[in-house]
Formats: structure tokens, C-alpha cells, sequence
């Protein structure tokens, strides 16, 4: 199973194995890590999962769609790493992704 | 009584929220989540959106994997029913005559729906949409060409709407107000949800009342008050719901519409606090004491919630929030529009991509954005931070989202 690492503003660092096809919001809140909320459960809508994806990795983790860049563009302290955790669904290619989580989500 | 206990009531949202907040937050003792659904906790909102068009299947509907509980010590009991509190011995008691004790209580009972009270409601294939054996039995009901009625123009009815569309069928919506989501918007965006559902060929039947359900083994047919008459192969029904608060009043506990709690989430005992759909609680962005049936706004109770029972009372003081996929159409409301004196719309609602700005005294208390993600979130920052707007750069497509958050004072 691919392995996530999050790494929290503090500076805590997390690994949670996420099964292909689960997205990186929901391998937070399934392994209880604080930092991600996924408040509409990975519907897009709410934009309390957001991450910056390390660049290292952002090539792989592809680019965000129109309705999630729009979001994107709106919350404090985003950046040009910043995704929806939910719309980054994890692949064999991403096992060991990194992902750095805000101090807050908006 | 029990040492250290925590024991939640009620196993959706708020309840498995609550229950992983406490252990999250620090709750050493034992954590027992009852639940009178055979489940695990899963998601309600795509109950009505992919779970019933059959694009998401039930594992993917948990809210956490099902070991999860376990894994954490919070023991899950699922198909379990407590009917009474006993607040002086500090026992709950279950269906089976079992009693357990408590040192700590969370009440999440949650809501159930309204019944639609007229001759024929009993009638097989009269369903509702509040849990996912209810889906499971509409579903049994639907067949390609087959004709679904649904009672009721709220937010389930229309999503309902939407889905069944997709699967084929041909819908009617019976609403008995003058307009669709009369109780939650503002007549523009009512009536761009009637054309737009009227589009996808939808039936919306306005002004119009059931008064009996006909039909020999099962339903056949919705018969109207003013002689409006629709064949039925399957009839939904979506006029609200009831909160679950009888428990907590039997006990003695205050009660209003919904449990009542301060806004850390604590009832008239200390050691109980109530959230989600069951309970009432004061809200910053509320005139009065209110009652959500949001999931966002129970995962925010549960967090306080859960902290206050920690011995950190925390008041929860989110700014509301909403949202619902219909077809292609993603609305998401920031804030609450009671009360509003005035509606300033940006874009053209017959564009499929525009916003409804709820205005009080020119303060912004609200927006329906229709496909407009970016506007929802500035929506948020406007409304968080007391509401002070332009209402002409609101309407102004020329001044980018961004900018309508440059103050206006200066």
C-alpha cells in the first residue's frame, strides 16, 4: 500500500498507508491526523483539506481542475504547491508523496 | 456510575466525530459509541447524490474504516438502541434491558423524518431518504421510464430529483409553497433551480398538496388536494425532519426544537453536552438559539464538544455553511440568510454561474454561489469578518472576488 507522509506546520511528521484509489484527505481522517478536516467528505466543496504538495512531487500529484484551482486561488496563505487534499487520489506512483499541512484550514 | 466514561449516543455524524475528537483531544477512559444502525458511522449527503445514482457503493460511504474504532479503544456497538437515561444512577439503558454506566454523556440522536400524514401513507413504495436501508429500498423502486413522484421541494427533494433523472426515470416534484427551496432561498435562485430541473425534465408541480396516496398492494397513484392526479411507481417523500430530543426530555433535560445547549455544547447537565441534527445552541451568526442540520456544523460541535468534556470548554463559533451537488450544478451557501432586506445577484442566473449576496441593513449575511467556488470563499472571509461590504461591487463582475475583500472602509 502506497505510504503518505504528512508533515504538520509544527513540523510533525506523520505516514499513514492510503489503499490506491483513496484520496489524501481521506487517508488523514482515516489515521486521525490532525490538521486535515474534509468537512464535506471529499466532495469538493468546502476546501478544509488543503495541503501543499512538496515539490518534489508535484509533477505526479498532477494539477488541480477548474472548480478546485478557483477555491484554491481564495484561501489565505495558499500558494502555487497548494491542492485539495481530496481531489489528489493516491497511486502506486505515489507511494512515499509528501504533503505539508497548513497551520489552519479556512 | 462508571470512573471514566464517555458514551455517545447516536453513531452518525456528530456521534463518530465526537467519539474520535475525544480520543484526539486527550479522553483517557473507556469510549462506547451506540449506534441503532446496523452500520458502521457513514456519510449522509451522498445518501441522496452518488450513493443512489450508483456511483459510490457503501464501503466507500464509512465515514472512518470500520477497524478504526477498535484500533483507538472506542468501542463501537452498531444495531443498539438506548431508551432511557437515568441521570441519577448514571446509567443509560439499552433495548436488550442492559444498562452501562456513565461518567460522561454525548447525545447525537440525530433527527428522523417528517411522515407525511394522509390515507395511503402506509402503501408499499411510499419511501423516505434518511438512511441508507432507505435508499436501498428506493433503489428497488427504480427502473428506466418507470414514474417517481417526490413530495417535497427542499434540498432532498430536488437532489432526489436529480439523481432518479439520471437513472432514467421520469420525476415529479410536488411542492406545496409557490416555488421550489421557499424556506431556504431567495425566489431568483428558486426559480433558477425550477427552470433548471424543468430542463433536465423534471415535472415541478407548484401550489400543490398531496391528500392521499392510491393504490391496491402498493402505491399507483399521489391524488392532490385540487384534483392534480400522478401516476406513481415509486414516491418519495422529503418534508423535513423531527429532531430525536426525547430521550434528553424524558431525562429531564431542556428541551426547545432540539435539545437545548450553551454554545460549548453542554446541556442543563453538566455532564452531557447534545449536537448535531438534535440540538439547539446559540450561534454568533444567529439572531437566536438554532438548530443546524448541517454535517459541517456537527463535526465543528463535535470538536468543541468534545474539548468541553476534556475540561476545555470551547464555544463553537464556525460560521455555518451548506452545499449541494444537483446534476452539474454545485451550490455552496456561506453563512445564514434569515431575515435578509435585500438580495444583490453577480452574474446570470441563466448562465448556470452566479451568486445570491443575502444583504441586512447592508451587512453581508449570506451567499448562495451556484458554481461560483471562488466566491464562496471570499463569501466566507466577508461574512467571518463582520460583513462589511460595497453592495454595488458585490453585483460588479468587473471587481474580481479577490478584490471584495480589499476593505471597503478605506
Amino acid at each position: 500500500m502506497p505510504l503518505v507522509r504528512y508533515i504538520t506546520a509544527e513540523g510533525n511528521e506523520y505516514e499513514a498507508e492510503v489503499p490506491v484509489g483513496n484520496t489524501i484527505m481521506q487517508g488523514a481522517v482515516d489515521n486521525m491526523i490532525d490538521g486535515i478536516l474534509g468537512e464535506c467528505g471529499g466532495a469538493g466543496a468546502c476546501a478544509t483539506c488543503h495541503c501543499f504538495v512538496d515539490t518534489d512531487w508535484s509533477d505526479k500529484t498532477g494539477e488541480a481542475g477548474d472548480s478546485e484551482q478557483e477555491m484554491l486561488e481564495a484561501i489565505p496563505g495558499a500558494d502555487e504547491r497548494s491542492r485539495l487534499s481530496c481531489q489528489i487520489e493516491v497511486t502506486a506512483e505515489l507511494d512515499g508523496v509528501v504533503v505539508h499541512l497548513p497551520a489552519a484550514q479556512f | 456510575m462508571h470512573s471514566d466514561h464517555a458514551i455517545i449516543i447516536g453513531a452518525s455524524h456528530a456521534g463518530a466525530q465526537l467519539a474520535t475528537a475525544l480520543r484526539q483531544q486527550g479522553w483517557g477512559g473507556a469510549i462506547t459509541l451506540i449506534g441503532d444502525e446496523p452500520s458502521p458511522p457513514y456519510q449522509r449527503p451522498p445518501l441522496s447524490k452518488e450513493y443512489l445514482a450508483g456511483k459510490r457503493d457503501a464501503e466507500h460511504l464509512l465515514i472512518r474504516p470500520a477497524e478504526l474504532y477498535a484500533k483507538h479503544d472506542i468501542q463501537l456497538r452498531t444495531g443498539c438502541r438506548v431508551i432511557a437515561i437515568d441521570r441519577a444512577a448514571r446509567e443509560v439503558e439499552l433495548g436488550s434491558g442492559e444498562r452501562l454506566g456513565y461518567s460522561k454523556l454525548g447525545l447525537c440522536t440525530g433527527a428522523r423524518v417528517r411522515p407525511i400524514e394522509v390515507p395511503g401513507a402506509g402503501l408499499e413504495g411510499v419511501c423516505y431518504l434518511r438512511t441508507r436501508a432507505d435508499v436501498e429500498r428506493i433503489r428497488q423502486r427504480v427502473t428506466p421510464g418507470g414514474k417517481a413522484v417526490i413530495v417535497g421541494g427542499g434540498y432532498i427533494g430536488l437532489e432526489t430529483a436529480a439523481s432518479l433523472r439520471q437513472l432514467g426515470m421520469q420525476v415529479w416534484v410536488l411542492e406545496m409553497m409557490g416555488r421550489v427551496l421557499a424556506r431556504v432561498t431567495a425566489p431568483p435562485v428558486s426559480d433558477f433551480y425550477r427552470r433548471y430541473h424543468e430542463q433536465q425534465g423534471v415535472n415541478l408541480e407548484l401550489n400543490c398538496q398531496v391528500q392521499a396516496f392510491e393504490g391496491g398492494a402498493r402505491v399507483e397513484r399521489v391524488q392532490c388536494l385540487d384534483g392534480r392526479c400522478f401516476d406513481a411507481d415509486l414516491v418519495v417523500v422529503g418534508i423535513g425532519v423531527i429532531p430525536n430530543q426525547e430521550l434528553a426530555s424524558e431525562t429531564g433535560l431542556e428541551v426547545a426544537n432540539g435539545v437545548v445547549v450553551d454554545a460549548c455544547g453542554q446541556t442543563s447537565d453538566p455532564d452531557i453536552v447534545a449536537l448535531g441534527d438534535c440540538c439547539q445552541q446559540p450561534n454568533p451568526y444567529a439572531a437566536a438559539p438554532i438548530r443546524l442540520e448541517s454535517v459541517p456544523s456537527a463535526m465543528e460541535q463535535a470538536r468543541c464538544a468534545a474539548a468541553t468534556l476534556c475540561g476545555h470548554p470551547t464555544p463553537n463559533t464556525s460560521l455555518p455553511w451548506f452545499w449541494s451537488d444537483q446534476y452539474d450544478l454545485k451550490l455552496q451557501i456561506a453563512g445564514l440568510n434569515s431575515h435578509y432586506d435585500q438580495v444583490v445577484l453577480r452574474g446570470d442566473p441563466d448562465s448556470a454561474s452566479f451568486v445570491a449576496w443575502y444583504l441586512k441593513q447592508g451587512k453581508l449575511l449570506a451567499a448562495d454561489c451556484i458554481n461560483r467556488p471562488k466566491e464562496f470563499m471570499v463569501a466566507k472571509q466577508l461574512i467571518g469578518r463582520g460583513g462589511e461590504v460595497d453592495a454595488e461591487q458585490l453585483a460588479d463582475e468587473q471587481v474580481a472576488p479577490k478584490a471584495l475583500l480589499a476593505d471597503p472602509t478605506q
